[in-house]
């Protein structure tokens, strides 16, 4: 309804036809598709992927997760906007629905698991939650603990889904010291490294990263799934 | 009608309704600022110096001051800025912390009747700012969010901000010593998130009688050409009856939709600051900001001055 006053017929004549595409020039199209947050496109050529005997988890990394690399580079150049990453994660989040339950059945893992959360005293979540969608399109499996989050909710959603990383978020000088308390909680039981730990949020940097003892500080949602994919390739490659 | 009056030791300034919008300057604050945290971090004020004279001559009526430098002495630091900041502008400030002990110290530091920035609708960060406040006879901004969160209905906020009144009240704080900041969530990432600052202006202003303000960059976050956002939400704010905000008057498309706004909302009598502010630029017909030309009088004939004299 917003699109009302410029609709015009150029639409209908650039209408492309998915299932005519040979494999490459589909996938390129998809690419375009998710760059443009086009969600029934981008379910229709999964699903046509699939339909051609594409594996799952193929068609995830060649088609959406390669996107989604896109889109992450050029929102990190200013190219692109929140709200058209968000229109893109979206699109991306419509094909793994149909993906989800193939990769399920076929247990092809993701490229690592991250537990997310806005700490303890803090309820803004908006940040985090483009961080959470930058992650799920960069192939991750997130757990969203929301925000206020506790040392003992963190602990526990650690032990419940065994993450590759621990992200943290904060918004307030208030706050943020929460990081370290969570961190040195981890030390004393002996479970540091046992995960590597990311965090972030408007108030934070470099140093303030460093001395509350995590792996790495992320300047922005793009910034943060680029080094949760860089730590995971580092530590499974020192492995 | 309700006057919020808020003072340095030789200048007052009223936020109120049918008044002319107030603008907090919100350029001293470190956070996101890399160069201003490493500084002040070291005590070299000198930034927060400029910044404050270059907000002033840019037509701020108040500056916001904070001093949120991750591992630093935030209390002492707040003190310091507060104090270097009144020495070389008389303009009253809005003294910004989440930490009360800084508040605390900023307040010690002050002289004049501030406005506390902020508290929350948490019992436990009213159960301590609100005291504090008290004491100091001053005014406090209020944000309407509370253990729950921010929630995305104007009703909850609404309730939120409700609350805080009544539990400033219970402290000897009036409510036109309470000034309400609805909260103002980036438009990219919420759809209605102007709709919802609108709505709620409104009802604050009807029906709690308080003045509002917020922190008004965020609307335009993540946007291009994002100045203009912020200026027009501001102007559509103003229309929705909300008394003043933490922005940046150095930015000129800001600026001038605030000045526009309060035209349009018959906040500016007979035009006289819109037309102060651009007799110049028109009469060049250009565009560009005045810098430093006398804004008033320019090529204007009359002016009694001349033939007194």
């Amino acid at each position: 309804m917003a699109d009302a006053a410029t609709v015009d017929s150029a639409d209908a004549d650039e209408d492309i036809d998915l299932s005519a595409l040979d494999d490459d020039d589909l996938i390129a199209q998809m690419h375009d598709d998710l760059y443009d947050g086009l969600g029934p496109e981008i379910v229709e050529g999964t699903e046509l992927l699939l339909g051609r005997g594409w594996a799952a988890d193929k068609v995830l990394n060649e088609a959406l997760v390669e996107a989604m690399r896109i889109v992450g580079i050029d929102f990190r150049d200013g190219i692109l906007f929140v709200p058209e990453v968000l229109l893109a994660a979206n699109a991306m989040k419509a094909g793994m629905e149909v993906l989800r339950p193939l990769l399920a059945e076929t247990g092809a893992e993701p490229i690592g698991k991250i537990v997310i959360g806005t700490v303890k005293g803090d309820i803004h979540d908006i940040g985090k939650n483009l961080v959470g969608m930058m992650l799920e399109g960069a192939g991750f499996e997130v757990v969203d603990l929301g925000i206020n989050t506790d040392v003992d909710e963190f602990l526990g959603a650690l032990a419940e889904h065994r993450p590759d990383i621990l992200g943290m978020s904060a918004l307030l000088t208030t706050t943020m010291p929460y990081m370290k308390v969570v961190v040195d909680t981890l030390i004393e039981q002996g479970l540091r490294d046992d995960y590597l730990v990311i965090v972030g949020g408007a108030p934070l940097n470099q140093e303030f990263g460093e001395a509350v003892g995590a792996d790495a500080y992320c300047r922005d949602a793009a910034v943060a799934a680029e080094t949760a994919t860089d730590l995971i390739r580092a530590r499974r490659a020192a492995a | 009608m309700t006057d919020t009056v808020i003072s340095s030791a030789t200048r007052e300034v009223v936020i109120g309704f049918d008044r002319p919008f107030v603008m907090i300057g919100e350029r001293i604050n470190p956070t996101g600022r890399k160069l201003l945290a490493a500084e002040m971090k070291e005590g070299d004020f000198s930034r927060v110096e400029a910044d404050a004279l270059a907000q002033v001559a840019a037509g701020a009526h108040m500056l916001d001051v904070n001093a949120g430098v991750p591992l630093a002495d935030e209390p002492a630091l707040l003190a310091s800025a507060v104090k270097l900041v009144q020495s070389v502008t008389d303009v009253p400030l809005s003294i910004d912390s989440s930490i009360i002990e800084a508040l605390e110290a900023g307040i010690d530091a002050y002289v004049g009747k501030p406005l506390i920035n902020s508290v929350t609708g948490e019992a436990e960060v009213m159960e301590r700012v609100l005291p504090l406040v008290a004491r100091a006879g001053a005014a406090v901004v209020a944000i309407s969010n509370d253990e729950t969160g921010i929630s995305e209905d104007p009703d909850v906020r609404f309730e939120v901000a409700r609350r805080i009144v009544s539990a400033a009240a219970d402290y000897g704080i009036p409510s036109h010593d309470v000034v309400v900041d609805p909260l103002v969530m980036p438009i990219g990432a919420m759809p209605t998130a102007g709709r919802q600052v609108f709505q709620l202006v409104q009802r604050l202003r009807s029906e709690l009688g308080v003045n509002t303000t917020c922190g008004a960059s965020n609307v335009s976050f993540g946007l291009p050409n994002r100045h203009v956002v912020t200026g027009t939400f501001l102007a559509m704010a103003i229309g929705a009856g909300m008394t003043s905000a933490i922005m940046n008057p150095l930015h000129a498309d800001v600026k001038a939709a605030v000045m526009a706004g309060d035209v349009l909302a018959g906040n500016d009598t007979n035009c006289a600051a819109w037309i102060a502010e651009h007799r110049d630029r028109s009469a060049m017909g250009e565009d560009t900001p005045a810098n430093g030309r006398a804004a008033a009088g320019g090529r204007r004939r009359g002016g009694r001055r001349a033939r007194t004299g």
